[in-house]
């Protein structure tokens, strides 16, 4: 058991090292380097020069990733090349930011996801779930900038009930930010909550069918207690995993999100590093969206693998 | 010769057949409809749009929706019902050759490592899994930056990295086919491994990944409109609706025409191709519900 989670723990390094590669390589490859891109036309002789030796870049490439790595793997970025920043310090407030937005759109949207996924599967093809499953068809299907600009459009402006846009500095608390995500924090959740409602019905209508719920239906086990009891344990296991994923997934469609919003958090910092050719602080930004997407995985197939005895027999086997 | 026309035409009764299927349903209906409708809006609406698309007009700023201007105008005087028509034609066009890009790529590398197995797999699948954990945002946006917009660039792009999720499916699905008798009877008649992907593997892994592929459009599509939101997609005067949205965004608490045409275009196309890719699902008897999109 504890090799097998090691196991695991080491996929998601090589994963990540992968990542960096991937990374490191995709900005060497791709015509134009930092410097080029940051001094644009000023880019030749002296100013040139002066930039290569300040971001060590006349280095050969092998050498760079090696020492970038190394500052990677004790927590440092660099600097960035526009600020002449840390990139430590851009970050911090950054990843904090985000962390508060995705978290509470996590917490929001998940029991929804679960109430509604179990409502409809057990009234399948019936009133409620024709209703649920519409709305949420139309909400997992509509980009995030339709909803959230809809969303900016109906609540904020014709309604007048809250805060269109976020207008405060990066650096704030979290209880000072807290009436400014409320309409975000509903853009995100509300894909993700249509994603994984529509995974927990099905999963939960897969194992209605199966033979134990059959026999337990057959021995006069009460309703509600045969759901509770016999059906959800074993519908919402498989679905730990393919709700990790969504939200993996679903971290591209927060970048977009916090854009619409004027959110500062990670994925605005995408964008703006990005227009600003900000290089040292895309790479960072990859491996760390990158590391949050394989810990929720690992976290997930952890999970699955304790709270499913037989999977985890199984893959001892193995 | 024969039997090769005989084939021919059962193929194309499967297709007829598989459509019926699809319309059967009233959501399948209603996507196809969609579908059906925007397609043939995008290759005509060049012959009836009233008005030029980049014809900037200061006097006409900003008007409300009239009988002249049926969405009204946007901040530069443009007529959005004209723009609005025209919005679907780029986005198409990129998404479906992107799709078909992704089809092709990530079909064959995914038939080629189920079939080969062993540590070329081992390592094709764990840098694919790499891959899948960059988020697909920062990667199209990095790409697009330094590539610039042109659709040459974009629908490569695309192509690639939505084709990653397609090497996964057809991988499995070669896996699954891979065991059967009908396999090892072929390799025991001495076929060639080429032979035996083409007639054995392919038709049977086929409708998974054409099922694939079809979802992946409506998520390009909505990764392409995302790029032209945040201004890396196409670039103006080109109308298109996410470029549109994102213009007319700053100005909706009076001009809200400018806005909702656009997101009213974008919205249907999508929803008509998800339903039409969920219709093309289930009359191939494929269930994706439990999967997660990636």
């Amino acid at each position: 058991m504890l090799l097998l989670v090691l196991k695991r723990i080491l996929l998601g390094f090589i994963t990540l090292f992968i990542v960096s590669l991937i990374t490191f390589s995709g900005v060497e490859v791709l015509p134009g380097d930092a410097c080029t891109t940051y001094l644009e036309r000023e880019a030749y002789g002296a100013a040139l020069e002066a930039c290569y030796e300040r971001l060590g870049l006349n280095t050969p490439a092998h050498e760079r990733y090696i020492s970038w790595a190394a500052g990677v793997l004790q927590g440092d970025f660099g600097y960035s090349l526009s600020g002449e920043m840390r990139i430590n310090d851009v970050l911090g407030p950054r990843v904090k930011n985000s962390m508060v937005l995705a978290s509470a759109s996590i917490l929001i949207g998940i029991p929804i996801a679960l109430l509604l996924g179990i409502i409809t599967a057990l009234w399948r093809d019936k009133l409620p779930d024709i209703i649920i499953s519409t709305i949420t068809i139309f909400s997992m299907t509509i980009p995030e900038f339709i909803s959230a600009t809809l969303l900016i459009l109906i609540v904020a402006i014709w309604l007048e009930w809250l805060p269109g846009i976020v207008i405060v500095p990066t650096g704030v608390s979290i209880s000072e930010l807290l009436p400014n995500i409320i309409l975000p924090v509903i853009a995100i959740s509300m894909i993700m909550t249509a994603h994984m409602a529509r995974m927990v019905r099905s999963s939960v209508i897969q194992v209605m069918a199966s033979d134990y719920v059959q026999m337990a239906i057959l021995k006069g086990v009460p309703y509600w207690k045969m759901v509770f009891k016999h059906v959800l344990p074993n519908a919402l296991l498989p679905a730990i995993n393919v709700v990790a994923l969504t939200i993996a997934w679903l971290l591209g469609g927060v970048v977009v999100t916090e854009v619409v919003f004027n959110y500062p958090g990670l994925g605005r910092l995408v964008i703006e590093s990005i227009s600003n050719r900000d290089l040292p602080v895309v790479q960072a930004l990859a491996i760390i969206l990158a590391s949050i997407y394989v810990s929720i995985n690992l976290i997930a197939d952890l999970m699955t693998l304790m709270l499913n005895p037989r999977l985890k027999s199984l893959q001892i086997k193995k | 010769m024969t039997l090769e026309k005989e084939q021919k035409k059962n193929n194309l009764q499967k297709v007829y057949e598989v459509i019926k299927t699809m319309a059967s349903k009233p959501s399948g209906f209603i996507g196809l409809s969609i579908l059906l409708f925007h397609v043939i809006l995008a290759i005509t609406s060049p012959l009836y749009v009233p008005y030029d698309y980049k014809a900037i007009d200061p006097s006409l700023m900003l008007q409300a929706p009239s009988s002249e201007y049926w969405f009204g105008t946007d901040s530069l005087g443009r007529d959005v019902f004209t723009r609005t028509i025209l919005g679907g034609r780029t986005a198409l066009t990129v998404t479906f050759f992107g799709s078909l890009i992704a089809l092709l790529w990530g079909g064959a590398l995914g038939i080629f490592c189920g079939l080969v197995g062993g540590k070329i797999d081992d390592v094709v699948m764990r840098i694919i899994d790499a891959f899948l954990s960059i988020p697909w945002i920062l990667a199209m946006l990095l790409i697009v930056s330094l590539l610039g917009t042109t659709t040459l660039v974009l629908i490569p792009a695309l192509g690639f990295f939505y084709g990653k999720g397609i090497v996964r499916v057809a991988r499995a699905a070669t896996h699954d086919v891979i065991a059967k008798d009908f396999i090892v009877s072929a390799r025991a008649r001495g076929h060639s491994n080429l032979s035996i992907i083409w007639n054995e593997i392919l038709p049977n892994v086929r409708d998974a990944i054409m099922v694939e592929g079809a979802m992946r459009w409506s998520w390009m599509l909505l990764g392409f409109s995302s790029l032209s939101f945040l201004g890396f997609g196409v670039s103006p005067p080109t109308p298109d609706w996410g470029l549109m949205i994102s213009n007319a965004r700053g100005l909706m608490s009076f001009a809200y025409w400018a806005v909702l045409a656009p997101i009213f275009g974008l919205s249907s196309l999508i929803i008509g191709i998800n339903l039409t890719a969920d219709a093309f699902a289930k009359a191939l008897g494929i269930d994706r519900s439990t999967k997660a999109p990636v």
